[in-house]
C-alpha cells in the first residue's frame, strides 16, 4: 500500500465483515516507532483460521482463493525490523468475550517505513461505509492526542440522523483536520 | 475545535429532511473496497462520490455505498452503478478526476460515460 492510513482501512474492514460492534483503531506514536492496533468485538476467528491467516492463501473472499490484507500487513512492519501479532477469540469459544486484535509495530527511520498517510481520510470512509458501527480513533503523538469516538456522536444525533448524512461525515472530517492541525500549529 | 454543539444543529436541520429522504434512492452507485480496491486507489474516489452527490443536490435519489471484492481486480478501483429498469453500468480504473465526470455527466445528466466502462478497457 501507498500510506499505512490504507492498510488501516483494509484492516477495519475484516473488523466490521466480523460483525464488529465496536472497532478501536489505536496508533501509538513516540520518537522511533508508530503502533497500529486495531480491536474489535466481532465473531472472531477459530484457532486453525487463526493460525493461517498470515497465509497469503488464506482469505474470506469468494470471489478469488488471495487474501492480500493480513500478510501485507504483517510484511509492512517486519520490512521496517519491526513486529507483527494477530490475537482472536472465537464467539464459539467465549459468547461473552470474543473479537480480534492486530498489532503492527514500525520503526520510523527505517528506509522501508511506510509513511502514515492521510488516515483522517481513512476514519472517515469507513464510518460512511458503516453508519451503524460504531468506530474509536485515538491517535497518541508525543506532541498530543486525537481522538474520534463514534458513540459519542451517536448520543447526540439519536436515531434519526444517521452517521453517513453527509453534513455528519464533513463535521467528522473537519473535527480531525482541526485537532490535527492544532497540534501541528 | 469542532463542538458538538455543531452536531446537535445538524440534527435540528436534518430530522425534516430525513422524513422527506424515505422510500427514495432509485440509483445506487456501489464502489468496490476489499484491499484490491484500496490499494488502487479507491478512497479518494469513494469520497469524491460522496462529496459530489451531496454539493450537486442529488442525495435524495442517489446513495453511495461500498462493497467488498467486486473480482476483477486488475480493473480496479470499480465502481458500479444500479437504476431501478436499466443495465448495470460497471465504471473501471476510477479516480477522483472520473468520479467528478460521472457524478456530472451519468448521474446528473442522465449519460453514461462509455470511455470510462469495463466494455471500452475489454473491446
Amino acid at each position: 500500500m501507498k500510506e499505512l492510513s490504507l492498510n488501516i482501512l483494509d484492516i477495519a474492514e475484516n473488523s466490521v465483515k466480523a460483525k464488529a460492534g465496536l472497532t478501536e483503531i489505536l496508533i501509538t506514536e513516540d520518537e522511533k516507532t508508530l503502533k497500529l492496533l486495531i480491536r474489535d468485538d466481532g465473531t472472531g476467528m477459530e484457532e486453525d483460521f487463526l493460525k493461517r491467516v498470515t497465509d497469503p492463501f488464506c482469505t474470506t473472499r469468494t470471489t478469488r482463493k488471495v487474501g492480500m490484507g493480513i500478510p501485507l500487513l504483517k510484511m509492512e512492519a517486519e520490512m521496517t525490523g519491526g513486529s507483527f501479532r494477530i490475537d482472536s477469540v472465537s464467539e464459539k469459544k467465549d459468547p461473552e468475550h470474543h473479537g480480534t486484535e492486530t498489532e503492527a509495530l514500525f520503526y520510523k527511520d527505517h528506509i522501508d517505513f511506510i509513511p502514515l498517510g492521510d488516515v483522517q481520510s481513512s476514519i472517515v470512509t469507513l464510518i460512511q461505509g458503516h453508519p451503524d458501527t460504531d468506530f474509536l480513533f485515538r491517535h497518541v503523538m508525543p506532541e498530543g492526542t486525537v481522538e474520534l469516538d463514534t458513540r459519542e456522536l451517536r448520543a447526540v444525533l439519536g436515531d434519526e440522523v444517521p452517521l453517513n448524512e453527509y453534513e455528519v461525515i464533513k463535521w467528522i472530517e473537519d473535527s480531525l483536520k482541526e485537532q490535527y492541525e492544532d497540534l501541528h500549529s | 475545535m469542532k463542538s458538538l454543539e455543531e452536531l446537535q444543529a445538524i440534527k435540528a436541520k436534518m430530522k425534516d429532511k430525513v422524513v422527506l429522504r424515505e422510500g427514495s434512492g432509485d440509483v445506487r452507485v456501489v464502489v468496490g473496497m476489499a484491499t484490491c480496491g484500496i490499494a488502487a486507489g479507491a478512497r479518494p474516489v469513494l469520497n469524491e462520490f460522496v462529496k459530489d452527490v451531496s454539493e450537486e443536490g442529488l442525495s435524495d435519489k442517489v446513495t453511495v455505498s461500498q462493497t467488498g471484492c467486486i473480482g476483477i481486480c486488475q480493473y480496479e478501483p470499480v465502481v458500479e452503478v444500479f437504476e431501478a429498469g436499466k443495465e448495470k453500468v460497471t465504471y473501471v480504473k476510477m479516480t477522483a478526476e472520473k468520479a467528478k465526470e460521472v457524478v456530472e455527466k451519468h448521474l446528473k445528466g442522465g449519460k453514461v460515460v462509455s470511455q470510462y466502462t469495463i466494455g471500452a478497457y475489454q473491446a
